[in-house]
């Protein structure tokens, strides 16, 4: 059996493996994506996004298990941030997952953001798919808790879960106004702390400001999650967007969006790779550094003359 | 392993003992080594452990124990990870594991054991000499 047979079967060891191919780059890498990507499609992508502690692994264990309940099959993508010196990482989001650590159909992925900036790892969507195509109904994605500018979930989620805590992020205005636009659902988790009304008060108040409201208004999601409170209500707002979603088209819309945007990464990321081997091949490159550095040339004339005879091809 | 190859290490804490610091120390330097570490918290069963080791596709598996079940607890895990298909990543032991338990533990499949005290660059650099 090939490990795409096996990934298709729900094999967890290949399912585990193929991750590891697809985050390492390695020469099989794409020829497998090509393979599974017919298979993907169906399951539903959930992402959880939210400072640092405001208790998005603990959120998601307690959704998976509700989840698990119902008879769902879940995959998770926890990300953690890379170390920028060493390159390694410490991905501790498993400690809060440990009520579904064993359940038959939740399988949990722990990956780094290997310096990829925007919350996301640059790998984690092509995790989702191959979690997607293993048979999985839910795939849900925990960011890393940047807290500012992890909006690449946002294009790579159905449903967008921002997760708040009274305290630490009671200044609304601490959250980028982009992330808060764009959130599908607010959580305000912690709620048995003080300052929960407080802080679901604010967004109300920021989400009134809205002069142009599209036709879903997120809803506020007071939850506990230590307490296993509000999940109940957490998971019936995300059915409910996705019924928004689906009745009103955008679900597919915010699906080919995704794709388009794949596509033009995927193109870039080819080119840039072709460019810079180009570069490297020839050693006129090294020559051209020399004389920007000399001043003899300026960097833009440089630009001109490697990129001219690489759009005459 | 290919260059853009980053080692992935679980460190784990079976039984019941309630102390970690010395698993939090030995996860830091693994990360600080460049490696990406999954830690898991404690008081494990063989069952997480070894069902987290194979989702996570880690090439190497560090066990730190000290409540002393380690000659029950160790061999259940390695035994396991042969029958669901984990034979190849590499086992190690760590904490209170009197001198005497070691070629036992050795024989059902740890591969090293690592005593209190050892410093973290040996550890470090056992993981890098013997992943595959
Ligand atoms: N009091 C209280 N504590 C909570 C609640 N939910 C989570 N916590 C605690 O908050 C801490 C952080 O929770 P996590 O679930 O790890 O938060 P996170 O957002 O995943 O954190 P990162 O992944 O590190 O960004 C843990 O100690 C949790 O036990 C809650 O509803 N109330
Ligand atoms: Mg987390």
């Amino acid at each position: 059996m090939t490990i795409i047979e096996g990934v298709l079967r729900g094999n967890v060891r290949d399912i585990a493996r193929l991750i590891t191919i697809v985050e390492n780059e390695l020469p099989e890498a794409t020829a497998a994506m090509q393979s599974i990507f017919s298979h993907t499609g169906t399951a539903y992508t959930i992402g959880f996004t939210g400072p640092p502690g405001a208790g998005k692994s603990t959120l998601v264990d307690k959704i998976t298990l509700q989840l698990c309940r119902q008879g769902k099959k879940i995959g998770i993508v926890a990300i953690d941030p890379s170390s920028p010196f060493s390159g390694g990482a410490l991905l501790g989001d498993r400690i809060r997952m440990r009520d579904i650590i064993t359940e038959q159909e939740v399988f949990i992925r722990s990956v780094s953001t290997r310096g990829s900036m925007g919350g996301l790892s640059r790998a984690a969507g092509d995790i989702a798919k191959i979690l997607d195509a293993a048979g999985k109904d839910v795939v849900i994605i925990e960011t890393v808790g940047v807290g500012q500018d992890e909006v690449d979930i946002f294009k790579t989620a159905d449903t967008s879960v921002l997760v708040l805590m009274p305290g630490a992020g009671d200044d609304i205005q601490s959250i980028k106004a982009g992330i808060m636009e764009i959130a599908d659902i607010f959580v305000v988790n912690k709620a048995d702390r003080e300052g929960a009304d407080g802080l679901i008060t604010s967004i109300r108040q920021m989400l009134d400001l809205n002069t142009a409201p599209g036709p879903w208004r997120p809803p506020i999601i007071k939850t506990s999650a230590t307490q296993n409170e509000g999940i109940e209500e957490l998971l019936k707002a995300v059915q409910e967007h996705r019924e928004f979603l689906t009745i009103s088209g955008s679900l597919a819309a915010r699906r080919k969006e995704r794709l388009r945007t794949e596509i033009i990464r995927l193109v870039e990321r080819r080119v840039s790779r072709l460019v810079q081997s180009q570069i490297k091949q020839n050693g006129r490159f090294e020559k051209l550094v020399e004389k920007v550095a000399a001043r003899e040339e300026d960097p833009y004339s440089c630009v001109e003359r490697i990129v001219k005879p690489l759009e005459q091809k | 392993m290919g260059k853009d190859t980053i080692v992935r290490v679980m460190v784990a804490k079976p039984g019941l003992d309630g102390h970690d610091r010395g698993a939090k120390v030995i996860a830091r330097a693994l990360r600080d080594a460049g490696m990406e570490v999954i830690y898991t918290g404690l008081r494990q069963t063989p069952e997480q452990i070894v069902t987290a080791a194979l989702q996570e596709d880690v090439d190497a598996l560090l066990l730190s124990i000290l409540s002393g079940a380690h000659n029950h607890l160790f061999p259940r895990i390695t035994q396991l990870l042969r029958e669901k298909g984990g034979e190849n990543i590499l086992v190690m032991g760590g904490g209170v594991i009197p001198q005497d338990d070691i070629p036992g533990l050795k024989q059902a499949g740890i591969r090293e054991v690592f005593g209190p005290g050892t410093s973290t660059e040996v550890i470090v650099n056992f993981v890098k000499e013997n992943v595959t």
